[in-house]
């Protein structure tokens, strides 16, 4: 088969994990919104799937290597992808780590969220959609506003780790709970992360300039 | 040659400027400037017909041999204009050698292959002749394989040994510069293989100049590329940046096979 047609087939693929992903970090974020267990479980029992997909990925892009020897932009695809598939699969690994948290708290005595949940989890929603826009679309605009964005997430992160500590100080009964949260906001800030990595590498891919650590 | 076409050598052998060549009236290669770094390996790369070759022959005058073929423009080596009347030809093709694509062997002994530049120039002391045999067959990785019958003929040779029997006797008047059209072109993967090897190898001591259709040998091979398209030279730059991320949309469609 043509390289044309492998590339274009595993852009699909690509596509189809993208879409998953997003689904399974949206609907953790849900899960935890609600404190909804049958939700919680749907993102965990989802992961098998996008597990196999990024395998299949990885599969396809080490054969288009074998098989054609791909140079230029062909090359920087294939490269980008095999670490864009990666960071795919560890954000639905994180959004499984979300709903099992979720799934932890269900079982603990109610406390409030400690932190702004809605606005941080919106941001890593902004972040998912835009790293992955950047890549269907291969816009390194987009892309760069997802870096762009890294830094307002950390410092959410930064101040949750705060305000949980005083919550601790105020209400040391509810410290497994809050303990929780505190890592729940970790996952995000890692979600965060991951997005900024698959920019990263679309901006390689578009731009062939590798600009990891100049942010 | 504007910068976006291309990168600066420092300490370039050969200098084309401005060369157009010409096959009665049909203009095979249009205004090409190129300068061709030192003791390095260039890959001249291109579809068939884009003058590759052509260019490659301009380098010792072996279109000196075509008729109706007219040169314009300047080719320096090492500063001094080739085309010029004065310019001894002989003496530029034994400073500027030349790799075929098909192995040509003289139906001679192995040792008589390599020496035949020597002996036409009149050199007749036996120990610089064998001297010369044993370092040019050794430059060219192929002692070990022959040197106990470097009286035979070398048409019994392998395609492979044949061919580097060619660069031994291109490298054994010591040439500056040696040029390769499709030097591998007719070799298996292995013996290939060594022929790329050698070609690194020869680097330290010579500058080389190859034309292949083999994309992946280009990228092998060489430290500097030039692509040509329609006798327009499109883009020259360092090989692994050429590879990557090439400047002109060109030269991608070209290099990643989608033509057209």
């Amino acid at each position: 088969m043509h390289i044309a047609r492998e590339i274009e087939n595993l852009k699909k693929r690509v596509l189809t994990l993208s879409a998953m992903v997003e689904e399974s970090f949206d609907r953790s974020v849900q899960a935890l919104n609600r404190m909804d267990g049958t939700l919680a479980h749907q993102v965990i029992d989802a992961d098998v799937q996008v597990d196999q997909f990024e395998v299949d990925i990885e599969e396809e892009c080490l054969k288009v290597l074998a098989l054609h020897q791909p140079v230029a932009n062909d090359l920087r695809f294939i490269v980008s992808i095999l670490k864009i598939n990666n960071d795919l699969e560890r954000i639905a690994d994180l959004a499984v780590n979300i709903a099992e948290r979720v799934l932890d708290l269900q079982k603990m005595e109610r406390a409030p969220i400690p932190f702004d949940f809605a606005t941080m989890s919106g941001k890593v929603h902004d972040m998912v959609k835009k790293s992955l826009d950047s890549l269907v679309t291969l816009d390194p605009k987009l892309a760069r506003e997802v870096i762009s964005l890294d830094d307002d997430v950390d410092q959410l992160h930064h101040q949750t780790y705060k305000l949980v500590i005083d919550q601790i100080k105020q209400h040391p009964d509810r410290i497994e709970a809050l303990i929780c949260y505190l890592v729940i906001s970790r996952y995000l800030e890692r979600i965060a992360d991951q997005t900024t990595n698959i920019a990263e590498d679309t901006l390689y891919l578009v731009e062939g300039k590798i600009v990891r650590h100049q942010f | 040659m504007s910068e976006k076409h291309s990168v600066t050598v420092t300490d370039p052998i050969v200098q084309v400027k401005d060369l157009a060549f010409y096959y009665g009236t049909s203009k095979a290669l249009h205004n090409i400037s190129l300068d061709f770094p030192r003791n390095q390996v260039t890959a001249l790369i291109g579809p068939s017909g884009c003058g590759k070759s052509t260019l490659l022959r301009c380098l010792n005058r072996m279109n000196d041999l075509v008729d109706s073929a007219r040169v314009e423009g300047s080719i320096l080596l090492d500063g001094t204009e080739i085309n010029t009347q004065s310019m001894d030809v002989i003496e530029l093709r034994r400073r500027v050698g030349m790799v075929f694509q098909k192995s040509n062997p003289f139906p001679k002994t192995i040792y008589e292959n390599v020496i035949y530049g020597l002996r036409i120039a009149g050199v007749r002391d036996k120990t610089v002749l064998d001297e010369t045999v044993e370092r040019s067959l050794r430059n060219a990785a192929l002692w070990d394989e022959v040197k106990d019958r470097l009286h035979q003929s070398a048409l019994g040779m392998s395609g492979g040994q044949m061919q580097r029997l060619c660069i031994a006797r291109a490298i054994a008047v010591n040439p500056e510069v040696v040029l390769m059209d499709e030097p591998c072109s007719a070799l298996d993967p292995k013996s290939t293989a060594r022929v790329e090897e050698l070609i690194s190898e020869l680097r330290e001591k010579y500058t080389i100049i190859i034309v292949t259709h083999n994309m992946q040998q280009a990228a092998r091979v060489s430290d500097y590329t030039a692509f040509l398209f329609e006798g327009v030279m499109v883009e020259f730059g360092v090989t692994e940046a050429l590879f990557v991320k090439p400047r002109h949309k060109q030269t991608e469609d070209y290099i990643t096979g989608r033509f057209g």
